[in-house]
């Protein structure tokens, strides 16, 4: 399986510990899975946006669950990556009331812009770009989801800047 | 509780479902079930086969249902009147259904160990069409080996989920679940992990279609070549009692004994299933019956058939040394015992 | 100017942060409703509004809250639906973004009225940042008292979480919302057991959008009696509608239900007209699972009567020729927009979203989209519309959940009222080679060809 050849070094530092405890905390005692899927994000977030297979058992122990009880969960949310992805994931709103604002020519641009074609990560591992179905935000399209956050009515002079400032190291992935 | 069943009158108990009280008047008028099993807890509801028409919801409210129900999962109420095969809306709908569960099968019943005791297979006789309007390319799955008992093979799944229920209920440490979604969802263990415990052998005498089948039994025949017999042995696991399938002098395949819903009767242990192949193993009780028309029965018990020698080489091959050593079964054993990967 | 009850306070600088909303009289309804109202009172009080759900069923709410099994002795819990993913869609996320005070006040209303001690916000993980708004939010309001062992010195306790869904539009579909805050794949259940007899870890659930919840505060301090006057018959009180598409004022917009669709349409109070004053072709008005409505059903019902923006007019003559208030998704499109490109982007959606576990929504959302598919493309067969139209109608109505419905009406409706532009997809596939085919020149200049 090609996406057992990827390797991950796992981390889970103290102050990663202690969220996950908060989060355990907000269910009853003997229902730890419950706090899976937020355990998975900070997980992943603290990982560089991915989980491994070994990582998911790690969060199996952690939650004394079966390892299968993760993996199920992880490959049916689409917000789980299972391998490697570019540290800026762009991920395109393509579903209609995006669509017909333009999101197909935005997504088009910025692949051409990066190099690459939808679904595929740049060579120095920096940008993906991927188109995902209905984020929430039809009002205010074209928009794509950055990390913890949304870019909307995305212009092309507005993605360039987003990606000059990705290079520059001033986006925020994260809201810890 | 009174129900009518199309017509039919019977008493039940308080928690009975439409299927269940179906089984008890029987006959044709049973929904069939590809995922519902009476054994497992928690099954049922999911393949839509079994879909009927209450056109009365009971006595207190005798409104009908406005949509089909899942009779495996729908309880009945006094007073409860359901069509089963007697409405054209049920009939109507188990085509579809029948069709939407071929639509991405791959249709290889001449190669599917399962062909001849296959759900899937019966159901396309009683509500299939013989044509197909799906042009477009069928989903397939990437192989995956879970180890030298079960083969999985992922493109004639169903999804009923029974063998996920098999693995929770049954034997301890489920290693396999349902991975992904949609039409891409699939029967897995993510990391190609071995299923072996105890009783995983189960899985494959629940499994309604040929996805998880016998890997030691693995094109060694078809079903209807074989003599099923009902045999047992004191098992310390299991209650030891099974179905014995025998070509010949050799048994080629153990399996539990199952009722005319294709439902085991007890549940088996891996040893008896996997581990016992010598005649010397069981106590042989009588030939196992199979309902009427299944073809199973072609096979004549009585019958002393001359045995076919099959002279492939000497014949077809006549003259051509070359290809002979080729294809010689001779110099290259064929393995059967599960060793090759589809 | 409509009445206004949830967005009434959102201009208010720095309302987003507890001291400002209890300033403006935040948090006054669990006040009033620990020390001076019974939980019956309360439920009675909603059950009167005639307040409906607002996730897109329109389920009276008050009713669904009186049929918590109470006698069990069992925990009970609320959970709120905020998996908000119906395209379209995206008033929730307006509400919790910029006053998230008020969903939670309305939680710990609603919670006591219930009965519960232990309640949920559940919303989607793509809104993190509005996750880390209502911890954040939740956690002032622990620090006040709000939330915790006896509130108000009551025998009230509450504890309230915010939980993140990863990506399912499933989940809103309370019974797979469920699973999924039970840490499982986001199946949806079989019913019954309902989730008010068995629900979340098998104890007695209601399930409740963001929006309906957010409603709760203004009537306990107002009483369902004045929340009723609001709208007109059976359709009370006041809808967030989300607007997108071709208009020129996008956005979330509170309005009275009863208002006129050409006035809400239309008026600079709300969207304006159509975007560069083109003709309007179609609209979607309750989120993409409702039927696409024609131009000349859109103002006015088949009966001639003007289409109000309520539950019950915008469902005027069925499915035939009207469609769904749903959850408020309006989606509007003009001239250039093409149906069959947009069917097909709606169907790729629910293939996308089906969970998989039942036969005819796992098997046929992708059958349609993949037929769809071809059709947009070029490579359309004429019998493919009876096939598309076939196949549709053998999943409503027979799956587990309403997405199979969800996925089925707007095929349905798109072949119903737009019958013409499949035919010209598939006659002249030369003339749509490019996505933008109807850009340049609308379907309106080449209907003739067909």
């Amino acid at each position: 399986m090609e996406k057992y050849t990827y390797k991950q070094e796992i981390n889970i530092t103290p102050e990663l510990m202690t969220r996950i405890n908060e989060l355990i905390s907000h269910y009853p005692e003997d229902k730890r899975k419950s706090a899976l899927l937020p355990v998975l994000h900070e997980v992943q977030d603290a990982h560089d946006n991915w989980l491994s297979y070994e990582l998911q058992e790690k969060v199996a122990e952690i939650l004394n669950i079966q390892p299968v009880e993760v993996f199920e969960v992880v490959t049916f949310y689409t917000m789980f990556n299972q391998k490697p992805i570019g540290k800026y994931m762009f991920e395109f709103c393509r579903t209609s009331c995006c669509m017909i604002r333009g999101a197909e020519d935005m997504m088009d641009y910025t692949c051409q812009k990066l190099g690459i074609k939808e679904g595929e990560t740049t060579v120095d591992g920096m940008f993906t770009v991927v188109g995902v179905e209905c984020l929430g935000a039809c009002g205010y399209a074209p928009m794509m989801q950055l990390g913890d956050f949304y870019k909307e009515h995305l212009t092309k002079e507005k993605i360039d800047e987003i990606i000059t400032d990705c290079k520059a190291g001033k986006i925020t992935l994260h809201d810890k | 509780m009174k129900v009518t069943i199309d017509g039919h009158e019977i008493e039940v108990e308080p928690g009975t479902t439409i299927l269940q009280a179906a089984r008890m008047i029987g006959g044709d008028l049973v929904p069939p079930a590809m995922c519902y099993y009476s054994k497992l807890k928690g099954s049922g509801g999911k393949c839509r086969c079994c879909l009927v028409e209450v056109s009365k919801g009971s006595e207190a409210d005798p409104r009908p249902m406005p949509k089909l129900m899942a009779s495996c999962v729908t309880g009945c109420m006094d007073g409860m009147e359901v069509n089963s095969t007697a409405s054209p809306r049920v009939e109507e709908a188990r085509k579809s259904v029948t069709e939407f569960l071929l639509i991405n099968h791959p249709l290889d019943c001449p190669v599917c160990d399962q062909a001849g005791e296959c759900d899937l297979q019966n159901l396309s006789f009683q509500h299939g069409k013989s044509q197909t309007r799906f042009i477009e390319e069928k989903r397939t799955f990437e192989p995956e080996d879970i180890g030298d008992k079960i083969q999985l093979h992922m493109n004639r799944c169903i999804l009923c989920q029974r063998c996920v229920q098999v693995a929770d209920q049954l034997t301890d440490g489920r290693v396999h679940g349902v991975m992904n979604r949609g039409d891409h969802a699939q029967i897995s263990t993510c990391i190609s992990t071995a299923i072996d415990n105890e009783f995983s052998g189960n899985m494959i005498d629940v499994c309604p279609v040929g996805a998880l089948t016998d890997k030691t039994f693995r094109f060694k025949s078809r079903v209807w070549f074989n003599k099923p017999y009902n045999a047992h042995r004191n098992c310390d696991k299991c209650c030891g009692k099974t179905t014995v399938w025998m070509f010949g002098d050799e048994i080629q395949r153990v399996t539990a004994r199952k009722d005319e819903y294709h439902e085991v009767e007890d549940f088996i242990c891996n040893t008896c299933r996997f581990d016992k192949k010598d005649v010397k193993d069981w106590v042989i009780e009588g030939p196992r019956k199979f309902e009427k028309f299944s073809v199973i029965n072609r096979n004549k018990y009585a019958l002393n058939a001359p045995k076919v020698v099959i002279e492939t080489e000497k014949f077809i091959l006549e003259g051509r040394e070359q290809d002979q050593k080729k294809i010689s079964m001779v110099e290259v054993p064929l393995k059967t015992n599960g060793n090759s990967k589809s | 100017m409509g009445t206004k009850i949830l967005l009434d306070k959102i201009n208010i600088p720095g309302i987003k942060t507890y001291e400002v909303y209890r300033a403006n009289g935040g948090y006054a309804s669990v006040e009033k409703a620990l020390k001076t109202l019974t939980p019956d009172e309360v439920t009675e009080e909603v059950k009167t509004s005639g307040l409906r759900g607002r996730g897109g069923a329109g389920f009276p709410m008050g009713l669904k809250w009186s049929f918590i099994d109470k006698k069990s002795g069992k925990p009970r819990h609320l959970v709120c639906n905020a998996d908000e993913s119906e395209p379209g869609t995206f008033k929730d996320r307006y509400l919790m973004e910029y006053i998230p005070h008020l969903l939670i006040e309305g939680m710990i209303t609603s919670s006591y009225a219930l009965g519960a001690n232990l309640s949920y916000i559940y919303i989607r993980g793509e809104y993190m940042w509005v996750y880390k708004i209502l911890e954040r939010a939740i956690k002032e309001a622990y620090a006040a008292g709000w939330l915790g062992k006896n509130i108000l010195g009551t025998d009230f306790s509450l504890d309230l979480h915010v939980h993140c869904g990863a990506g399912a539009y499933i989940c809103g579909e309370e019974t797979a919302l469920i699973e999924s805050l039970e840490g499982k794949r986001g199946n949806p259940r079989i019913k019954p057991p309902f989730p008010a007899v068995s629900g979340l870890w098998a104890n007695p659930t209601v399930v409740n959008n963001v929006e309906s919840i957010s409603a709760v505060p203004w009537i306990v301090m107002n009483s369902g009696e004045e929340y009723a006057k609001i709208g007109i018959g059976r359709s009370t009180g006041t809808k967030l509608i989300s607007a997108s598409g071709h208009i020129k004022n996008p956005g979330v917009y509170e309005i009275e239900l009863g208002l006129s669709v050409e006035e809400f349409m239309n008026s600079d109070e709300y969207l304006g007209g159509m975007m560069n004053e083109r003709p309007l072709k179609a609209l979607v008005p309750g989120g993409s699972s409702v039927p696409i409505l024609p131009a000349n059903l859109i103002y006015k019902t088949a009966a001639g009567e003007d289409r109000l923006m309520t539950y019950e007019s915008l469902s005027d003559g069925g499915f035939a020729t009207g469609s769904m208030l749903g959850s408020g998704g309006f989606i509007v499109y003009n001239d250039t927009a093409c149906i069959v490109r947009n069917t097909w982007n709606f169907s790729r959606f629910y293939h996308h979203e089906s969970c998989g576990q039942c036969t005819p929504c796992r098997e046929g959302t992708g059958w349609l989209e993949k037929v769809l598919h071809r059709i947009e493309h070029g490579h359309g067969r004429m019998e493919d519309i009876d096939l598309l139209w076939d196949i549709q109608s053998k999943i409503e109505g027979n799956t587990i959940c309403p997405l199979g419905d969800a996925a089925s009406w707007p095929v349905a409706a798109a072949i119903r009222h737009f019958r013409e532009e499949f035919e010209y997809h598939i006659r002249f596939p030369e003339r749509i080679k490019n996505r933008d085919h109807f850009v340049n020149e609308p379907f309106e200049k080449v209907r003739n060809l067909v």
